[in-house]
């Protein structure tokens, strides 16, 4: 490996310019958990409108403008150090909102869960719904305590979001 | 995630020879305008390795590198030219690497990959500094795996988002897209490689080579209207992206191929390859038929069944843009040795 690409690569140097995106770091972390059943929260929440959801996602934002949706929240988290995850928690004006995009995103292999008012899981994925809140959450590995432990996490945002 | 290592070599080819079969059925929201024909064809070249990520999930840095260079070097023996980094850069110039992070560690440009990329930068003379990975933000990019170090000056590379340094006050503009674009490809960059990866997009269709400029733009939520056609051709016929965006590596360790461009686990697939052209039309038609194929595989819709289909690549070859071609028969697809 060559010296720069150490450099790129190794832990390190992370410099001095401010990081100047226009999402909002939420003051209030609800509805994700800073700890819950072996998952640690690892940045900062940050939040998203209409307007500026490309910024985070980009051409799939246009499908939650037509669904309705106000904001978006996100953060990620850890599990034991070994499994990463994103929980993204999309606000819409109303329950047909969430329920457009729940059912736009169910794949044939997805199991129902108990969760919320609806819920469907993968080896590496969980997306409910709740009222007018649409919840994805999505492990970047998997493995056989995966499953489970998305459950567990999506348990714990379903008890932070408002009936 | 769906395991498919040992599909090998006869993947690549599987994926295109079908192309001509599935152009000609989408001939008729495709194929209608003028066209402009080049005069020598265009060369993709296809690489893969089952084994990329040995017994494990993740790539190989070892076998990345055997597999840059397989790729590289057939692209040269295909075109005639010899060293091909040497063809690429310069020593002196700074050479930018305009990576796709927007889907986070799951679905991103592959850090491996990369890397790969600037040891054989760095072998053809390119100082460690003026090498600049860079993507929207910085926030992006460190999800992704990547990390932020913009020291000018320094013995190392560069990798910064366009969010701490900015985009012009002027815009550029052609046929629907007006935009400011990144300063890091107008005031740091000479030549820049495009390092896309190629995801299924609930818009576009395809987001591969093309469609990885809408990371250079202020404004990319202006352009995915009418599955961002013609937008996205028109975003690569701004001036700047014409004279700098030199070439792609295209990074097909991981393909999306439905529900994107988000990552969506059930549906990322090991393709373990890459492909690498300097024609964006050639080589996002290539992609485009590699997703179909595995669309297919899979009882998924074709991307013109799901009312996605990707316009825009036609319009990129039409006589108003001739960024490239979408004709199967100017197209030369080689697969590495």
């Amino acid at each position: 490996m060559t010296i720069g690409a150490k450099s790129l690569l190794a832990a390190a140097v992370v410099t001095g310019f401010l990081m100047t995106g226009s999402a909002t770091h939420a003051a209030t972390a609800q509805p994700f958990p800073a700890s819950v059943s072996g998952w640690a929260r690892t940045d900062d929440v940050r939040s998203f409108d209409a307007a500026n959801l490309y910024q985070y996602i980009d051409g799939d934002a246009e499908k939650y403008i037509k669904a309705g949706v106000k904001t978006t929240s996100t953060a990620d988290y850890s599990f034991g150090g070994k499994v990463d995850a994103v929980a993204d928690v999309y606000t819409m004006s109303d329950a047909n909102g969430a329920k457009t995009i729940f059912e736009s995103d169910a794949a044939g292999t997805a199991k129902t869960v108990p969760l919320g008012d609806a819920a469907h899981a993968d080896s590496q994925s969980l997306v409910f719904r709740k009222g007018a809140y649409l919840v994805r959450i999505v492990a970047y590995q998997g493995g056989p305590d995966v499953p489970q432990a998305l459950i567990d996490l999506g348990h714990a945002i379903d008890q932070q979001l408002e009936n | 995630m769906e395991d498919s290592q040992g599909e090998g070599r006869r993947e690549f080819l599987k994926s295109w020879v079908g192309v001509g079969v599935a152009l000609g059925a989408v001939d008729a929201l495709a194929l209608t305008e003028a066209h402009a024909q080049p005069a020598a064809k265009s060369v993709v070249v296809g690489a893969t390795d089952p084994l990329l990520r040995g017994s494990g999930t993740a790539v190989d840095p070892t076998r990345m590198a055997a597999l840059l260079d397989r790729a590289m070097q057939s692209f040269a023996g295909a075109t005639g030219g010899a060293d091909p980094w040497r063809q690429l850069v310069h020593p002196g110039q700074v050479v930018g690497l305009k990576v796709n992070t927007i889907a986070g560690r799951g679905l991103s440009t592959n850090v491996i990959l990369v890397q790969a990329i600037i040891a054989k930068l760095q072998q053809a003379g390119i100082k460690a500094n003026d090498i600049v990975v860079w993507d929207r933000t910085n926030h992006e990019l460190e999800r992704a795996g990547f990390h932020v170090s913009s020291s000018p000056g320094a013995d190392q590379v560069r990798c910064m988002g366009t969010d701490g340094v900015g985009y012009e006050d002027t815009e550029e503009s052609f046929g629907v897209a007006t935009c400011r674009l990144s300063k890091i490809l107008t005031r740091v960059c000479d030549v820049v490689i495009n390092v896309p990866l190629l995801k299924d997009h609930g818009e576009a269709g395809v987001t591969l080579a093309m469609k990885n400029m809408y990371g250079v733009i202020d404004n990319p939520n202006h352009c995915h209207a009418n599955g961002c056609n013609p937008a996205v051709a028109d975003v690569n016929m701004l001036p700047t992206i014409r004279k700098k965006v030199q070439f792609i590596v295209a990074d097909l360790s991981t393909v999306g191929y439905e529900g994107g461009p988000g990552f969506r686990p059930q549906y990322a697939w090991q393709y373990n390859g890459l492909l690498v052209a300097k024609d964006p039309v050639a080589i996002d038609t290539v992609g485009w038929q590699i997703i179909e194929r595995k669309r297919a595989e899979q009882g998924l819709a074709t991307l013109a069944a799901a009312g996605r289909p990707p316009r825009y690549i036609a319009t990129a070859a039409d006589a108003q843009h001739r960024l490239g071609t979408n004709d199967p028969n100017f197209i030369s697809v080689v697969e590495a040795a």
